[in-house]
């Protein structure tokens, strides 16, 4: 089979992008949709142009490194799969196919497809963690887990922070991501002492970064490679909001001022 | 963080406001709904809850005052969240699809905003009763009490046609508005879950649907004749046969 | 060259205990002026500097990925083992520990693998307490299931991708450590030299990916935790950016590289389908928990598996190895795969595949259980193959999914260049010639939460505690200036030839001669085609693009120049030894009935290679391997 794509091409954050096109022939249908940019590439390093960046790595759906915008959609036409798991099957011959990058204030262009989602990690050094030291845990099974607390746990845990959630938004929100790497510590009894703490920080730190807000429209679950449901940013809200009442009635220890 | 600045300063906080302003207005409407189908009753009934409603005096400016308030609170929540969203995507997409949100969830801002220009139309008509606006300043007596005429200053207004047909349109952009915003709201603080979200989507539709169907029956009802004007003093008042009044009226000319 | 281990004496079980007492401190005042740099952010690097930023210690942390949660521990699916003995089927220290022993084919150091044994079960605390939503039974407690070369069910794990999950532990508390200021996180970071200062790891040289700016930084120690190299092949089931730079830069400043053709073949991965392909996707091991592998008994055998009865179906592995039956060890299952395809009853298209089957075990489980417990590993199977696994089996061929080899380290994982540490899939130290499933992850958190942290301090109290070099000293500005000539050659090289396409012709040569089966001949054909190819690279390479921003051309033309120089070092390596062990079957060394042929009497030991500058060959040292706790046997799976 034979596509065209019309392709994001920006040098860097600074400079004005366009759209270029470009042919790819002689696709065979079970090629993924990255092994389809890699022949455009070798086609375009060979006429001495400048290949295509686009972001990859572990191409099997899990490293949350690939990011297209393709047909208007974040990782392509399928649901519940990454750009690297879609495959040129779910295209017809002849078909154009339009490539951006990712679009948000909060994830700034790189080059072409790459942009920058660092804003996840900085809202991760905030709150995404359990604060225990190497060594000091007790017994694993000390504390049993419901299996359908654990189960829930892992749905928000599967996120794989691609920030397709981010560019599905029409307001780039990054709340589905917020709300599931909170959620899923939330959700455990390990997580509990720093729920409040965790929940006030995060949700901070996602508003510095330039996100937009939540309009409950879930495009978000709807794009995201992981299906992570929105009741996800419902649980948010309700931990945030739940804090924010409590750090006005609650008592604090005379050390912490 | 001090409580007000959560609500007034982060994300979470403003759409909390959003949600529990919006629930106060839903509060509101319903009441306003109930008061308003009144008319279905003998014109004593409307009118003596008006001039209830008139007499609580300074109470009643406390509640207007409130509502206002909360409407102002909701409109500028609506215009920090808009302009901040925007600013989140300083580039837009050349094509992005819609992959789940609702035609409704995608219009709020185009439906809240013809719902407010008909809000600050519906208190200049009925409430403020400028010149103009299809005023219409009649009393009536209550058990010897001179009371305003609401009865037939609704009727009368709801007569004409394009009024009726701004109210009509206006409501169901409202209940429109409303299939998105009274399922956000729960989401919004927080209790929301995907069984009890399918339920409480369709409980929304069927709300709205109810609501406006409760609101159209008015002017519905005015223009079909089955609700008519009933104070002879009134221009526009269609005598029935046999009316004691109008005999009186006739005998006089 | 003295290889000495450093295996501390006295009884196995009490060596490293013993260990921790004898070793050196630092002042707990004094942590902070001890700089250490961390290059990886995998299992091994994101749980090393988290735990070396709590102790302390002011840690810089290096990856080439744009964040640390993206490093390619994150795709392991199937679990990590720990010897828990939760399920009360008699499982101990001692049998984790001699199951690795045995299931890497008696190639490994003993002392090592014990420790591995014994910290495995803090591991799983760990990892609970830091969230890890690993799964569980309905009372509550932690689940396990069987992994391949263990008769007990000792693999902790979460859904299919208990990587994700434990790295992303790892990364939440490095985040921790990030956000409280201990520890400096430098993302699209790659390491392309080190730096000695007076013969100790003093520092790296870096490019950052996005900027092109080649940084210098400079520490008292540095770690390497960089992975394994197995897109020495193309073809593997690594990350696509995975690479082996920073070793083989290492390596060539005077680190040795032990055992580099200890390559695992994975055996369940789903077969190539054409030559565009990229990467190949891995089935997890798990799957032969309740799969049955086979291949049709005759030859050319090309109808539709479902149409192929009962008894014209050869479940080989149950055949071959009744015990352990679809449980082998990799390198058998691997092997037994392969053999099944040359003998002409391959399936598929292409010829190479064999059916891995469910039809019985959905028959007794029912399909909402199969769902529960490998849903995800069929979705992915359907999107890459169009096909519904619960309807006709899973076709599956072995890959490359592991490297056993890497840089030589003693007990306390440093190399033989003093301050340079080296954890995780890059080192050699614990798999010997086979790794067992669910191991990977399991050793890769033990270096670097429980071993490297104590074994770190007693490098940095023994040095002078002086400030880190500074960054202006003259090895500094020498190391940079070869990445930057070497990087400039690649730019101005103005050849014709794509770094994909040489990529690919390296990966053939590799697989043809240096896979799953090797032999005299073809290796020494090898060694005489790569040093072609790697010539033909320097000449004809066509790197696109300026150095001064994100070029991902120019990467990969790093990486390929450096895999074309290990891949002949690989060769050499299975080329020297002459027997058949674990991952590395030479033809020449087998049984009659096709099994690995060891020679304990004269291979019982680690090879590593010393490098003596370009166009010398490299030099090979041995370890003696001593085995006082076990005897080394014939492994059988029989």
């Amino acid at each position: 089979m034979n596509v065209t794509i019309r392709v994001w091409r920006q040098k860097n954050d600074q400079s004005e992008g366009r759209f270029e096109d470009h042919e790819a022939k002689d696709l065979n249908p079970n090629m993924s949709f990255l092994e389809m940019l890699d022949v455009v590439n070798e086609d375009l390093t060979n006429a001495g142009k400048d290949p295509i960046a686009f972001a990859h790595d572990c191409r099997e759906g899990i490293c949350g490194t690939c990011s297209c915008m393709i047909n208007g959609k974040p990782h392509g036409p399928e649901s519940g799969v990454a750009t690297c798991q879609t495959y040129m099957r779910s295209f017809q011959d002849g078909d154009v196919i339009v490539v951006e990058p990712f679009r948000a204030k909060a994830f700034p262009i790189i080059k072409d497809l790459v942009c920058d989602r660092s804003a996840f990690d900085s809202i991760m050094h905030s709150g995404g963690f359990i604060s225990i030291r190497t060594g000091s845990a007790p017994d694993a099974n000390a504390i049993p887990i419901g299996k359908e607390v654990a189960d829930m746990a892992m749905d928000a845990a599967a996120c794989i922070g691609c920030g397709a959630c981010v560019a599905a938004c029409k307001n780039s929100s990054a709340m589905l991501f917020v709300s599931a790497k909170a959620g899923q510590l939330n959700l455990l009894p390990q997580g509990k002492p720093e729920k409040d703490a965790r929940v006030l920080n995060m949700v901070a730190t996602m508003d510095e970064a330039g996100f937009g807000n939540c309009t409950n429209q879930y495009e978000c679950s709807a794009a995201c490679p992981k299906e992570i449901s929105e009741e996800f940013i419902s649980k948010l809200n309700r931990d945030y909001l739940a804090a924010s009442v409590k750090s006005v009635f609650k008592a604090v220890p005379s050390t912490m001022g | 963080m001090n409580i007000l600045q959560v609500l007034f300063k982060t994300s979470i906080g403003k759409k909390v406001l959003m949600a529990v302003t919006g629930l106060i207005m839903v509060g509101f409407i319903v009441g306003h709904l109930i008061g308003n189908l009144q008319l279905f009753a003998p014109p004593e009934k409307i009118n003596a809850y008006a001039h209830f409603l008139e007499g609580l005096g300074p109470a009643l400016w406390a509640i207007r005052a409130f509502l206002l308030l909360t409407l102002a609170l909701h409109v500028w929540m609506a215009i920090q969240l808009t302009l901040e969203n925007k600013a989140a995507r300083p580039k837009d997409y050349t094509s992005q699809q819609t992959l789940r949100a609702s035609y409704a969830s995608r219009t709020m801002r185009l439906s809240g905003f013809i719902v407010l220009a008909f809000l600050i139309y519906h208190l200049l008509h009925f409430t403020v009763r400028i010149e103009g606006f299809g005023t219409y300043p009649h009393t009536t007596l209550l058990d010897g009490t001179p009371v305003r005429d609401v009865h037939s200053m609704m009727v009368f207004g709801f007569q004409n046609v394009w009024i009726s047909l701004f109210y009509i349109i206006s409501v169901g952009l409202l209940s429109w508005h409303l299939s998105h915003g009274l399922v956000s709201m729960f989401q919004t603080i927080g209790l929301q879950s995907r069984a009890w979200s399918n339920f409480l989507s369709k409980l929304a539709v069927l709300f709205s649907i109810l609501y406006f169907l409760g609101n159209a029956a008015i002017p519905g009802a005015v223009l079909a004749g089955v609700v008519k004007i009933e104070n002879p003093e009134v221009a526009g008042y269609v005598c029935p046969a046999k009316c004691a009044v109008c005999e009186a009226k006739k005998a006089k000319t | 060259m003295i290889l000495d281990s450093k295996i501390p004496s006295g009884p196995l079980e009490t060596k490293w205990e013993k260990h921790i007492a004898d070793g050196k401190l630092v002042n707990p005042a004094n942590k902070r002026k001890y700089e250490v740099i961390i290059v990886g952010s995998g299992l091994a690097g994101a749980s090393a500097a988290a735990t070396l930023g709590e102790l302390g210690y002011s840690v810089k942390c290096f990856t080439f990925h744009d964040s640390p949660r993206r490093a390619h521990s994150i795709a392991a699916q199937g679990g990590i083992n720990a010897a828990k003995n939760y399920q009360n089927d008699g499982d101990s220290v001692y049998r984790l520990f001699y199951d690795t022993i045995k299931g890497g084919d008696f190639r490994s150091r003993e002392a090592n693998v014990y420790r591995l044994a014994q910290v495995s079960v803090n591991i799983i605390d760990q990892c609970v307490a830091q969230g890890v939503p690993f799964a569980r039974e309905y009372g509550g407690l932690l689940a396990n299931r069987s992994f391949g070369g263990a008769q007990v069910s000792r693999t902790f794990y979460a859904r299919g991708q208990t990587g994700q999950q434990l790295l992303l532990g790892a990364y939440s508390t490095l985040s921790r450590q990030i956000g409280l200021g201990t520890v400096k996180m430098f993302p699209n970071s790659e390491m392309l030299e080190l730096v000695l200062v007076d013969g100790h790891a003093k520092g790296i040289v870096t490019r950052n990916l996005n900027t092109g700016a080649i940084e210098r930084h400079s520490a008292h120690a540095v770690v390497l935790a960089t992975g394994g190299y197995g897109n020495v092949f193309n073809l593997s089931t690594y990350a696509r950016n995975s690479n082996c730079t920073a070793a083989w830069r290492a390596y060539r400043k005077g680190a040795t590289f032990a055992n580099p053709c200890y390559t695992q073949i994975h055996p369940t991965c789903i077969p190539v389908s054409g030559d565009y392909q990229s990467k190949l996707t891995l089935m997890s091991e798990s799957l032969r928990n309740d799969g049955r592998i086979w291949a049709p008994k005759k030859e050319g055998d090309r109808r539709p598996p479902n149409e192929i009865p009962e008894e014209e179906r050869d479940y080989y592995l149950e055949r071959k190895y009744p015990s352990f039956g679809n449980l082998a060890p990799r390198d058998i299952s691997s092997r037994a795969a392969k053999e099944a395809c040359d003998e002409g009853r391959g399936v598929g298209e292409t010829g190479l595949g064999v059916y891995l089957d469910f039809k019985d075990a959905i028959e007794r489980l029912g399909e909402s259980v199969i769902k529960e417990r490998y849903g995800n590993l069929f979705d992915i199977y359907k999107e890459i193959t169009n096909e519904n696994a619960y309807e006709v089996p899973m076709r599956i061929y072995p890959a490359v999914h592991y490297t056993m080899g890497g840089l030589w380290v003693d007990y306390n994982l440093m190399s033989n260049i003093p301050g340079l540490f080296v954890t995780g899939e890059a080192n050699f130290s614990d798999h010997g010639a086979n790794r067992l499933g669910a191991s990977a992850l399991m050793q890769g958190l033990a270096d670097g939460y429980f071993v490297l942290p104590y074994t770190i301090p007693h490098y940095l109290a023994e040095i002078p505690r002086d400030p880190a070099p500074p960054t202006s000293h003259e090895a500094f500005s020498e190391t940079e200036e070869e990445v930057t000539t070497r990087t400039q050659r690649l730019l101005t090289n103005g050849g014709k030839q794509t770094v994909k396409s040489f990529h690919k012709r390296l990966g053939n040569l590799m697989w043809d001669y240096c896979g799953m089966a090797r032999n005299k001949a073809g290796l020494e054909t090898a060694i005489q085609e790569i040093p072609k190819l790697k010539e033909e690279f320097w000449d004809d390479v066509n790197v696109p693009g300026e150095g001064s921003e994100l070029n991902q051309s120019l990467e990969l033309a790093g990486r390929v120049g450096d895999f074309l120089e290990l891949g002949e070092l690989m060769c050499r390596d299975a080329l020297a030894r002459e027997e058949s062990c674990g991952g590395h079957f030479r033809e020449e060394h087998q049984y009659e009935d096709g099994e690995a042929l060891r020679d304990d009497e004269n291979f019982s030991h680690v090879a590593a290679w010393e490098f003596k500058g370009d166009g010398n060959a490299p030099e090979r040292h041995i370890e003696n391997l001593e085995y006082e706790a076990v005897k080394m046997v014939t492994r059988s799976y029989k």
